[in-house]
């Protein structure tokens, strides 16, 4: 398939907006649980939330240079009932206000305790917002991935490793800028989400790896013989009914040489995941100050745009069928 | 139906049927192939329940697979989930674009009935082409699939298409070698020197049967 750039940055940019949420609320939650000691950052869950909103929002600007009917766009959400596409597109502003309103919360100090658990901890607005939001985030992630698992045409992309990957890069990246956006703030929960990001970020890699695996290993289901309905191993195409080229050629092929391709693989796994790795393992054993932020914020930046390249890849990947009847013009 | 720089550099357009040919074999042993691929009408069509805004739907009443120009956002995931790339977008009108089986021709009644077919259907100078109901069992197309041995494209998908092909038909006679030689031709030049030995030529007997 051809990698548009609208779509590798709305799915990266949503997908880090939130995998930070998720990051933002997870510190929340170990805190009044007492899973750790408790720290009053009020700024950072605001500062977090307006980030990750800003994520989304320059995600949802992206996405409609794909359409070729950008004004049309609110008719998108009509068919719920069949189509991911129109889900992401109920699914994406929800979970945006949601984390707005967490914020929000967060903002106007809406914390004190609006009923207790048996075990004592004090449940307040923002955690009920949060729980919302982490609902929301969730419902978006698998309506985003769904998009493209659920196309049985495209093989490469037909697994529910796509909907896994799209939640472990997402929280992944996530985490990292968690981890930068905490240590900028100076808050004592930067190795607390440096940890986490980098189990994230081992995560996504394993499942990355694994979908790899799985696609090597793909047999078309389709080929020229059943494309034209003619039982014969030599068939080759002579013409595909235009001298130039169409929407078949430019939508389905990424045009690029093989080795481009592999290039890009290789950065990607460089990018999006050894170097955080690194990057966030040299931040634990730094105590504090300017220098934690420089590294984790460089972490952020390199898996981010390993992110770019890795979905430039999951799209190069995947082979549409159609391509069998447009193989040469000859 | 855009046709954009038609006598520049890079043309382009968006075709609903495009006749493209293949060779089958190696030389010399090839045959060629025209074949047009265009919408199919899929009973089980995979591109409209991912339409997002409902512009891409099968009629229920003819089972023709559409797209409301005016719903379209343009999004092409329809045309993604059509394996036969049947599907393409306007470069202009920025709408996606297919066969609509010239719906605005069957229907007319200002056409005389002979000529409620679609447009392909009615130009085809070798009559290739067949329009009918796939479900009326009595209908031309519904013979010809069945009699003909009719089939679908990439049936591993399930997607049903309504567009059946037909086999290429080839008129073939089988003869063998001896065939082309009668082994017992009384009339040939060996025969007849043996058979001209006095007291052995032919007599009636040998050159008819009673
Ligand atoms: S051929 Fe393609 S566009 Fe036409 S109905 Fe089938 S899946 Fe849809
Ligand atoms: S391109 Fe148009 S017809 Fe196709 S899925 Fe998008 S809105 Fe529907």
């Amino acid at each position: 398939m051809h990698p548009a750039f609208s779509v590798l940055f709305l799915t990266t940019l949503i997908g880090a907006g939130q995998g930070l949420f998720l990051a933002l609320f997870t510190g929340q939650i170990f805190q009044q649980f007492k899973l750790m000691p408790e720290q009053h950052e009020p700024d950072f869950y605001v500062i977090g939330s307006a980030v990750s909103v800003a994520l989304l929002l320059i995600g949802l600007f992206a996405s409609f240079f794909h359409l070729g009917r950008p004004e049309r766009a609110w008719r998108s959400a009509a068919q719920w009932r069949t189509s991911w596409l129109s889900r992401e597109v109920i699914a994406l502003p929800i979970t945006m206000f949601a984390i707005a309103a967490y914020g929000a919360a967060h903002y106007f100090g809406l914390t004190h305790a609006l009923f207790f658990t048996p075990g004592g901890t004090g449940i307040d607005a923002t955690l009920l917002l949060g729980l919302f939001a982490t609902i929301a985030t969730y419902a978006l992630f698998v309506c985003t991935g769904m998009i493209y698992g659920c196309i049985r045409f495209l093989q490469e992309w037909h697994t529910p490793l796509t909907v896994i990957n799209f939640i472990l890069l997402g929280t992944a990246s996530g985490f990292t800028i968690a981890t930068a956006l905490s240590a900028w703030m100076g808050t004592e929960l930067t190795h607390f989400y440096a940890s986490w990001a980098i189990f994230f970020t081992l995560t996504a890699f394993v499942f990355r790896i694994a979908s790899m695996i799985r696609n090597r290993k793909i047999k078309p289901k389709s080929d020229m013989n059943s494309a034209i309905g003619v039982r014969h191993s030599g068939v080759q195409q002579k013409a595909q009914g235009s001298m130039c080229g169409s929407f078949n050629t430019r939508e389905y092929f990424h045009g690029k040489k093989a080795t481009f391709v592999t290039t890009i693989k290789y950065i990607f796994i460089f990018l999006a995941f050894l170097t955080p790795l690194v990057l966030l393992i040299m931040s634990l054993g730094i105590s504090s100050g300017e220098s934690i932020f420089v590294v984790s914020l460089f972490a952020a930046i390199a898996q981010y745009l390993g992110l770019l390249a890795e979905r430039w890849y999951f799209f190069a990947d995947a082979r549409h069928p159609q391509n069998l009847y447009y193989q040469q013009v000859s | 139906m855009v046709d954009k720089n038609p006598y520049d550099a890079n043309p382009t357009g968006t075709f609903f049927n495009r006749v493209q040919t293949f060779e089958i074999g190696t030389y010399p042993k090839t045959e060629t192939v025209h074949f047009p691929k265009s919408c199919l009408h899929c009973e089980e069509p995979p591109c409209v329940p991912v339409c997002p805004t409902g512009a891409s739907y099968k009629r229920e009443e003819d089972g023709i697979v559409l797209v409301d120009y005016d719903k379209c956002i343009g999004c092409k995931y329809c045309s993604w989930a059509c394996p036969y790339g049947a599907r393409e977008l306007d470069e202009q009108q920025k709408v996606m674009k297919k066969c609509t089986l010239c719906v605005d021709r069957i229907y007319d009644e200002s056409l005389p009935e002979e000529e409620r077919k679609p447009a392909c259907v009615m130009s085809c100078p070798t009559s290739a082409r067949l329009f009918g109901d796939v479900h009326d069992e009595d209908s031309e197309v519904s013979i010809a699939i069945r009699e003909n041995g009719g089939y679908q494209l990439m049936p591993e998908w399930g997607t049903k298409p309504a567009n059946h092909y037909l086999p290429r038909r080839k008129t073939r006679i089988k003869i063998h070698e001896d065939e082309l030689e009668r082994v017992d031709n009384p009339l040939s030049k060996e025969e007849r020197k043996r058979h001209n030995a006095p007291g052995e030529g032919p007599s009636l007997d040998d050159m008819t049967s009673w």
